[in-house]
């Protein structure tokens, strides 16, 4: 029994892709509160953010947030990238994705009963969830730069239909990072041992 | 107990050592962190913030800068394509658009040009005229597509002799507006001197007499109602500028 409580310390998540994770946090959550400002200015729908959980205080403070952390955002995705495709991260964790398993896992899910024995490998609704943010955050800096240079990069705007169609793909990425992160940390509250590894790197593996 | 007895001793100690250090290291991180949300209530702070942002502004206008293209052309669209009707836009209400005599109007020229006297405006529109058809975006985030015409504004600058290796060009307007842009884009193909919108003489609620039309940039870099052009290499700044907007702005 003592030796069941105190088990092995085991390394699940590798320096760089934790130093990445906290370092996107703060990007995404620059980007997102002072995006919704920027939204709120000209809103594509039929609503808008509250202004009190937008960041900059007026257009042009949500701007100079937005036009400042998205640096943090790229430098800091881009050092996850090359980690992730160089280090053989990517295709350690989150390859192989079989959409049955991914379907057996939110369905195990649903249910609350989704196995998280072993936190060194991720299971398969954890490795689509993953993977969709990985593709949502590189569709959203495309769409990004679609906007803000319409004209220098009006290639990349006509692939997106024009700058109105980069203006949509920009909110619709937004909204499925959001939908991904809450999905995650709502993951995080029900399964709370999986936080201090995120930190620490290590879990104590029970065997 | 087997288990510790079975590593080698050092193996043994670091892990517990490393712990200290790291339980130690995330005290310090956290500390520093709570002072940092304690000091953001001092307006010094917040300062800092500000120099923070206005500094990634600053290093954006620069990046701008290289990302420009001065022979890439912003999209043109069919007259089909204009925005009916085009939408009114200024710092102040359409009621107080500044109602200008175009007989009495003379356009200023000041800074590093060689012939500054004043243009009327029978002078001005017999300058070479071009057309264009093109979306005027909004750091709001709405575009509207419209049709300007007028001088090529690089026509301009050489006819009065501006200096066009100076860094800005900076206007005045009647509405006590005011803005600048980089020479690079003062000298694009698609930078006009407009004087008529839609084909009819540019009305007041547009910029009677005339305004800057630059499709490579954001709108409020397209000053209306303009009575002076000055060359200069000392940072002009702009209404919108000085209060935080990105200077560049380009699209």
């Amino acid at each position: 029994m003592a030796t069941a409580q105190q088990g092995r310390w085991v390394r699940v998540h590798p320096l760089v892709v934790r130093i990445t994770h906290w370092v996107n946090v703060l990007a995404i959550v620059i980007m997102v509160t002072s995006g919704w400002r920027i939204y709120d200015a000209s809103p594509i729908f039929d609503f808008t953010f509250p202004a009190s959980i937008t960041l900059g205080g007026w257009l042009a403070g949500a701007v100079q947030w937005h036009f400042a952390a998205m640096w943090l955002l790229a430098a800091n995705g881009l050092v996850y990238l090359l980690y992730g495709m160089l280090s053989g991260h990517f295709k350690r964790k989150l390859w192989p994705i079989s959409p049955r398993a991914v379907a057996a896992d939110i369905a195990a899910a649903l249910r609350g009963r989704l196995a998280h024995e072993d936190l060194s490998i991720y299971n398969a609704a954890q490795r689509a969830a993953y993977l969709a943010l990985i593709l949502a955050i590189i569709v959203q800096v495309l769409s990004g730069l679609a906007v803000w240079k319409p004209v220098q990069l009006q290639t990349l705007a006509a692939l997106m239909g024009g700058y109105d169609g980069a203006r949509l793909v920009h909110f619709v990425a937004m909204a499925a990072i959001v939908a991904i992160v809450a999905v995650h940390v709502v993951m995080v509250a029900l399964v709370p041992k999986t936080l201090p590894s995120m930190f620490s790197g290590r879990i104590r593996r029970q065997s | 107990m087997k288990k510790i007895m079975g590593e080698r001793f050092a193996e043994y100690r670091s892990p517990e050592i490393e712990r200290i250090e790291r339980r130690l290291f995330l005290r310090r991180g956290l500390s520093l962190g709570a002072l940092a949300l304690l000091s953001g209530c001092n307006i010094t702070d917040q300062e800092s913030v500000q120099n923070m942002l206005l500094g990634m502004s600053k290093w954006n206008d620069r990046v701008q800068g290289w990302l420009f293209d001065p022979t890439k052309l912003a999209p043109t669209y069919p007259e089909s394509a204009i925005t009916k009707p085009f939408p009114f836009n200024a710092y102040y209400d359409e009621d107080q658009v500044p109602m200008i005599d175009g007989n009495d109007y003379r356009l200023e020229l000041a800074g590093l040009i060689r012939e500054r006297k004043p243009w009327s405006l029978p002078e001005l529109y017999a300058l070479p005229q071009a057309s264009q058809i093109t979306r005027h975006i909004c750091v709001e985030g709405w575009s509207a597509i419209g049709k300007w015409s007028g001088t090529p504004f690089r026509i301009f600058l050489e006819r009065i002799g501006a200096d066009t290796s100076a860094k800005y060009v900076g206007f005045k307007c009647d509405d006590d507006y005011y803005s600048s842009i980089d020479m690079a884009t003062a000298l694009h193909p698609q930078t006009l001197l407009a004087f008529r919108y839609a084909d009819q003489i540019l009305p007041a609620k547009y910029g009677f007499p005339m305004k800057l039309r630059v499709p490579t940039k954001l709108g409020f870099k397209n000053p209306k109602h303009i009575r002076a052009i000055f060359v200069t290499n000392e940072y002009p700044g702009g209404y919108w500028e000085d209060q935080g907007y990105n200077w560049f702005s380009g699209s």
